[in-house]
C-alpha cells in the first residue's frame, strides 16, 4: 500500500513554528506541514480518540498559525473601525457590541469569498482572527482598502489556543473565574492564570469552548497549565477537521473559496438585515450586487450536508451525479471523511439548488462505482454552544 | 510457512500455493485509526501491483496493491464489520485476502522479515 508521505517540507521553504512547537514534540505530536507551519496532525492518542475525547471532555488545540489582527480606527472610535470594515464584508459590524464577536467573510467584486474570519469588538478597537493560509493576503487587503481610516496591526507575537468540549468551561474557570459567565461569542481581554489574554467563547468543533489569544512567550506556560488538568488532552489537526466537519462548519479553501458566494456557501444566516436590500447600510461591500440579488432570488447552487449511505467515506473532489447511471456531473464533494461521533461517513458538497433539499438522494463516483448519499441538514452532530 | 513483505508495507504468509495478505503493523501505525476496509471480490483475478483493497483512516484513503498475481480465494469479512482490527492485530486477525499464487517466481522479488525491518528503520 502507498502510505501518505508526511514529510514534504524538505523541498519547500522552511516551515514556521508556533510558540507551542517544542511542547508538541515533547507531547508525542506527529508533525506535518500545514499552511506553511509544522503542525501536529495527531498525538499518541490518535485521531479517533482525540475526536471523541473533545466531544466528551475537553481538547486543547494549537491554532497559533491563524492570523490575529488588531484594527484601530485613526479617529480612536471603534465605531469608525467597524464602519470601515463593513466596506469589505457583508456583515453588520457596527452592531457588534463591545465584548461580542461575529463571524464574517471578506468578499471580492464577483461575490466570491476571499477568506472567512471572526471579528470581535474590544471597546477600543476590533480584533480579527483570519485563516493561516490567507493571513498575508488579508493583511494586504486591509491595508489596500482601509488605510485611510484604520491602522492595521498584525499581532505576530501571540499564540492562539482553543479549548473545546463540555468540560472546557470548568477547566478554564480554574484559571479564570470570569469565563463561566461568558456566553457563546462573548470576547474580550481576560486574565488567565495571571496572564493577560484575549478570550472568546467560540471555536471550530460544534462544542462549547474557548479560544485564548496569549502572548507567545507565555503560551507554553498556559498550555501546560491547561494540560495539567486530567480532563484535557492535546488534539491535532486531524481531529480538528473531523470535529468541524461533523459540526457542519466550512473549511476555507475547500467548502468555500473565491468561486463560491456566501449564499452559495449556505452562509446567509451570517448576513444581517441591515446590509441587505432595504437595510440601513445595504450593500457597500465587494460583490454586493451579486450577493444581494442571490439573497433575494436564490443562487444556482448550494452547499449541503451529505450522508453516504454505506460505510465508505466519500472524500473531497468526488463528483456527484443525480442517479447511478447519468453521465452529467451535477456537483462535487468539498469535504468528506468519517465522523467518529456518529460512527458513519459524513461529507459536504455543492449541488444545484433544485436538488439541495434535505432528504434527496445523489450519487458519488468512487473507485469506478457509484455510491448513494442522502442530502442532510447540518450540523450532523448537534452543537452545544452556551447561548 | 514463510512470511514475506513488500516495500509498500504488505505482508504475505505463504502456505502451499496460497498467499494470505495483509498490511504491516508499521503501516497501521502510520495510517492511524482505520474506519473502513474494502476488499476484492472472491474469484477476481489480480495482477501484481493492481489495486486490490482500500483501507481508510479518519484522515485518508490508501490503496492496498496485490503484491503478486493470483485469484482471490477468500476475503476477511470480519474486517468490514470491524475495521479497527487493522490497528489491533495487523499481522494476525486483520488479514485482508487470500490469493492462489499464479506465478511463484514473483515471490523472489519480496523481502524477508529482516530486510523489511531494515526498510522501515
Amino acid at each position: 500500500m502507498m502510505l501518505a508521505r508526511d514529510d514534504q517540507s524538505s523541498l519547500q521553504s522552511p516551515l514556521k513554528r508556533t510558540p507551542l512547537h517544542a511542547l508538541h514534540g515533547s507531547s508525542g505530536g506527529k508533525m506535518v506541514p500545514f499552511a506553511g507551519y509544522d503542525m501536529p496532525v495527531q498525538f499518541s492518542t490518535g485521531v479517533l480518540r482525540e475526536h471523541l475525547h473533545t466531544r466528551s471532555s475537553a481538547g486543547l488545540f494549537d491554532v497559533s498559525h491563524m492570523g490575529q489582527i488588531a484594527l484601530h480606527a485613526k479617529s480612536g472610535k471603534v465605531e469608525d473601525a467597524a464602519l470601515a470594515l463593513e466596506r469589505l464584508v457583508p456583515q453588520d459590524i457596527l452592531a457588534v457590541a463591545r465584548g461580542r464577536q461575529r463571524y464574517a467573510q471578506f468578499t471580492n467584486a464577483a461575490g466570491g469569498i476571499l477568506d472567512d474570519l471572526m471579528v470581535a469588538n474590544f471597546g477600543s478597537h476590533l480584533f480579527l482572527v483570519v485563516n493561516a493560509a490567507c493571513k498575508a493576503e488579508d493583511e494586504a487587503h486591509l491595508r489596500a482598502n482601509l488605510q485611510d481610516a484604520c491602522v492595521i496591526e498584525p499581532l505576530q507575537n501571540r499564540a492562539l489556543i482553543a479549548l473545546q468540549g463540555p468540560k472546557a468551561c470548568s477547566v478554564l474557570a480554574e484559571l479564570c473565574a470570569d469565563v463561566a459567565a461568558m456566553r457563546f461569542m462573548d470576547a474580550g481581554p481576560r486574565r488567565v492564570a495571571g496572564i493577560e489574554c484575549f478570550v472568546s467563547r467560540s471555536g471550530y468543533t460544534g462544542e462549547d469552548g474557548f479560544e485564548i489569544s496569549v502572548p507567545a512567550e507565555q503560551a507554553e506556560t498556559l498550555a501546560k497549565a491547561l494540560l495539567g488538568n486530567s480532563d484535557v488532552l492535546p488534539i491535532g489537526l486531524g481531529a480538528r477537521d473531523s470535529l468541524r466537519l461533523e459540526a457542519g462548519l466550512c473549511l476555507y479553501g475547500h467548502d468555500i473559496d473565491v468561486t463560491t458566494t456566501p449564499v452559495e456557501g449556505a452562509l446567509e444566516w451570517s448576513i444581517q438585515k441591515s446590509r441587505r436590500n432595504g437595510g440601513a447600510r445595504a450593500g457597500g461591500f465587494p460583490g454586493a450586487d451579486k450577493i444581494l440579488a442571490q439573497l433575494e432570488n436564490g443562487a444556482p447552487r448550494r452547499r449541503v450536508g451529505l450522508r453516504p449511505e454505506g460505510r465508505a467515506p466519500v472524500r473531497e473532489g468526488a463528483p456527484l451525479f443525480a442517479d447511478s447511471a447519468s453521465s452529467e456531473q451535477i456537483g462535487a464533494v468539498t469535504s468528506g471523511g468519517f465522523g467518529p461521533s456518529i460512527n458513519a461517513p459524513v461529507a459536504m458538497g455543492y449541488l444545484p439548488s433544485s436538488q439541495a433539499a434535505p432528504g434527496g438522494l445523489v450519487f458519488a463516483e468512487l473507485r469506478g462505482g457509484r455510491l448513494p448519499l442522502r442530502v442532510a441538514a447540518t450540523p450532523f452532530v448537534p452543537n452545544t454552544y452556551k447561548r | 510457512m514463510m512470511t514475506l513483505f513488500t516495500s509498500d508495507h504488505e505482508w504475505l504468509r505463504i502456505e502451499g500455493d496460497i498467499a494470505t495478505i495483509g498490511v504491516t503493523d508499521y503501516a497501521q501505525s502510520q495510517l492511524g485509526d482505520v474506519v473502513f476496509v474494502e476488499l476484492p471480490k472472491v474469484g477476481r483475478s489480480l495482477k501484481k501491483a493492481e489495486a486490490a483493497a482500500v483501507v481508510e483512516s479518519v484522515k485518508a484513503a490508501s490503496d492496498v496493491y496485490a503484491p503478486i498475481s493470483g485469484e482471490v480465494m477468500e476475503v476477511n469479512d470480519a474486517l468490514m464489520a470491524e475495521p479497527a482490527l487493522v490497528n489491533s492485530d495487523a499481522a494476525g486477525k486483520a488479514w485482508f485476502f487470500k490469493l492462489k499464487i499464479a506465478d511463484r517466481s514473483e515471490l523472489g522479488g519480496l523481502m524477508d522479515e529482516a530486510a523489511y525491518t531494515k526498510h522501515t528503520a
